[in-house]
């Protein structure tokens, strides 16, 4: 009998892709600023737990999603690296801020200009800080991104 | 000979394929070597001086040493810069012996951003920008900071209206940042709900922010020769909310902390800090504070007209980890009565100094005359110059004395502009809270500190 | 407030300091360095801020420092809060403090080239690209 077998395939994919997102684990990775914005998106007014996403792990083996909070000095690159190493596939990175994003206002020694320098970055987050609601606006097109197979591990 | 030899290769495989678990490659990126910076390591013997430092007994010797443990259950530990309950990226490395800490070595450094570089390439009318991003959780004291010492070094007077709207914003900002400090403070120790609470309440506060100045942080606000805008309209409706709201809500967290046994037990005779070790180490604030010294820059050296106001310095004994904890609490009802006071006086008038030198033309005044625009431009591309010298302006910001030390050499940039970060002195105190009490007080005790790596590094 | 400065040479600075500790300045606020590269000689600035909480009073004590010889006695014996301050004096301007307990980079990483904040160290500004970068959907 003949099945067409992209039918089967595309379900399964699908499937795959929707408990992907339902359930993304971030790690802590709060650096500076962002990251008080980062805890003020998960506690009370903006309640990441809707999305499935309140339980910040701190162990990256854990985690699914890091949130770079943050601007990234050049002594912690190494350990950012580390930390996104050790996380378990499938993994994905928002660079929340301008500092992380593009090394922002500072485009000085110490800091590592941009956080796509060491780690791929799937999102981008705008803002000096973002705002909760940039970060979950972030968030959410990571999810519909995954969704429809655009960023796909 | 043989059977090593089998061992190391099962053991390379092993690795091999954590490498391929880790990675997803072949080769293995992942290599297991430690991220540590060189010899910022604490040794294992050290030498007199660096093991009185780690062991916080250069002033007060209250160390002790159980003779019975043995050499063996020494061993050093590493804690941070990752670490979910070091509030940011602070690295410790503790000597623990079984259960107790020993010896701690704060290493710090992963947050730094350069600031004071940057801020030589910034003019005065930009600095600001800059200095409020250094300790994120009270940013207007930075801005006020620096804005005071360049009005110091012009040598004008800002008016009484804006005098007042920067302690408003001042006060208010202490009320949030302390409400942070508590939210985190309880989820270190385990107290979630306070956690929930805390930020609850400070986003009254943060709205206020950002209705008054645009932002949540890092509002570039206070500038120097005034404030960047005037309150909006309605602000006292917004004030009067915060002032009705948050004393209730003070009263829910000490219904459930006040006298809960855990939290009591977890705290009380925790980290004791005292006067002459805050004197040695240049520990100010709450610490201070509670170590039973009632020293307070708002009191002893008044800023912005703060003396006119009426309010008390809470001040209390213990030294421990529950006073810090309660002084930071009591300190949020003396804030509130400042911004009562302020609230109820603000006098009418111009809320930016009328030099034609420092202060930009109105908006509205762009639409109409040729002349304030060229005006307006001149001062936000060139900045305006400041006379040469140097002065150093200290305020009371949350955490403790916070001081700008601004070099000028006649033109429109600092020649060097620096920043004397409460946290940074405060941090040094952490070996003498840590060491002898047990491994699970250590993050009440460095929560209780409330040291933002913002500033320590800046 | 504004801060009584003291001026004083490099062998006179630490016993100025230990009579200021007996003077009542129980606490040491804050230590910096200024930069005076081809302004002034010497080069190197030290500003150091004491505070008396007992008499309400501050004192600023100012020591310049020669390029050629950057060694200046260390405080943190009779003022521990100074050891951080040194730390990052060396770290930023290579101001070496003698007797220091572990003189170390502190904010830097240990193997970084270079002091940071002095005057003919470039800011490590990097050109940003607006024209010719990739084109976005």
């Amino acid at each position: 009998m003949y099945t067409p077998d992209n039918i089967f395939t595309t379900t399964i994919d699908k499937a795959v892709r929707w408990s992907r997102t339902q359930s993304m684990w971030p790690v802590t990775f709060g650096l500076a600023c962002c990251a008080i914005e980062m805890m003020a998106a998960g506690s009370a007014k903006y309640d990441l737990a809707r999305y499935g996403m309140e339980v910040f792990r701190a162990s990256p083996r854990q985690a699914d999603l890091m949130i770079v909070a943050g601007r990234v000095s050049q002594k912690m690159a190494p350990v950012l690296r580390q930390v996104y190493d050790q996380m378990a596939d499938p993994k994905w990175v928002i660079a929340m801020g301008a500092c992380s994003s593009t090394g922002g206002m500072f485009n000085n020694y110490a800091l590592v200009q941009g956080v796509d320098h060491i780690v791929p970055v799937d999102i981008y987050v705008p803002g000096c800080p973002p705002g909760p609601q940039s970060l979950m606006h972030g968030i959410l097109t990571l999810h519909d991104k995954i969704m429809d197979g655009e960023i796909n591990r | 000979m043989k059977n090593n030899k089998i061992k190391k290769s099962k053991l390379s495989n092993f690795k091999n394929k954590l490498d391929f678990w880790a990675t997803n490659s072949e080769e293995g990126g992942w290599n297991i070597s430690s991220t540590d910076e060189g010899s910022q390591k604490m040794l294992e013997d050290e030498n007199e001086k660096q093991i009185k430092i780690q062991t916080g007994t250069e002033v007060v010797d209250d160390f002790v040493i159980d003779e019975d443990t043995s050499d063996d259950e020494r061993m050093i530990v590493n804690m941070g810069p990752q670490h979910p309950s070091t509030h940011g990226v602070l690295r410790l490395q503790a000597e623990l012996e079984g259960e107790v800490v020993r010896r701690v070595k704060p290493i710090i450094g992963y947050l730094h951003t350069g600031m004071e570089k940057t801020g030589e390439e910034l003019n005065y009318f930009q600095g600001p920008t800059n200095t409020t991003r250094m300790d994120y959780l009270s940013p207007l004291f930075n801005e006020l900071v620096f804005s005071l010492t360049t009005e110091k070094l012009i040598g004008i007077e800002v008016p009484k209206r804006a005098e007042t709207i920067r302690i408003l914003m001042t006060e208010l900002n202490r009320v949030s940042s302390h409400l942070v400090a508590l939210a985190t403070g309880g989820m270190d120790i385990g107290a979630l709900s306070m956690m929930i609470f805390g930020f609850r309440e400070r986003e009254l506060i943060l709205n206020f922010f950002e209705k008054t100045t645009g932002l949540r942080m890092n509002h570039n606000y206070i500038r120097p020769g005034g404030v960047a805008a005037d309150l909006p309209d309605g602000w006292q409706k917004d004030v009067e909310e915060i002032l009705k709201i948050i004393p209730e809500k003070l009263q829910d967290y000490d219904d459930m902390l006040l006298d809960n046994p855990i939290w009591k037990g977890r705290l009380q005779n925790v980290g004791i800090l005292t006067t002459e070790e805050c004197f040695a180490y240049g520990v100010t604030g709450p610490s201070l504070r509670a170590s039973g010294y009632s020293w307070d820059l708002r009191k002893s050296q008044p800023y912005s007209g703060i003396e006119n106001y009426d309010f008390d310095v809470p001040t209390l004994n213990e030294g421990d980890v529950f006073a810090r904890w309660r002084v930071k609490v009591l300190e949020i009802f003396e804030s509130l009565k400042i911004i009562e006071q302020a609230m109820n006086n603000m006098p009418k008038g111009p809320y930016k100094v009328q030099d034609k030198k420092i202060t930009p033309p109105p908006r509205k005044r762009l639409d109409e005359s040729m002349e304030a625009l060229i005006h307006h431009f001149k001062i936000y591309t060139e900045g305006f110059k400041v006379p040469e010298g140097d002065a150093y302006v200290a305020v009371e910001s949350p955490r403790g004395e916070l001081g700008c030390y601004i070099v000028s050499d006649g033109s429109a940039k600092p020649y060097r502009m620096h920043v004397r970060g409460p946290s940074f002195c405060n941090l040094q105190a952490l070996p003498v809270i840590m060491t002898d009490s047990p491994i699970a007080d250590a993050v009440a005790a460095i929560a209780s500190l409330d040291p933002v790596i913002g500033d320590v590094d800046r | 407030m504004n801060p009584e400065i003291i001026s004083t040479t490099t062998e006179e600075y630490k016993e100025l300091i230990e009579s200021l500790k007996k003077d009542g300045f129980e606490m040491m606020v804050d230590l910096t360095v200024v930069d005076w590269f081809r302004k002034k000689e010497p080069r190197f600035e030290i500003v150091v801020q004491f505070l008396s909480t007992s008499k309400n009073s501050r004192k600023t004590v100012k020591v310049f420092v020669n390029d050629e010889d950057l060694t200046i006695p260390s405080i943190t014996e009779i003022y521990p809060s100074a050891n951080f301050y040194e730390r990052e004096a060396y770290d930023m301007f290579g101001i070496v403090f003698e007797d220091h307990p572990d003189l170390t980079r502190i904010l830097m990483p240990d193997d970084w080239e270079g002091h940071p904040l002095r005057k003919n160290y470039g800011s490590g500004r990097i050109p940003v690209q607006f024209k010719n970068a990739p084109k976005v959907d």
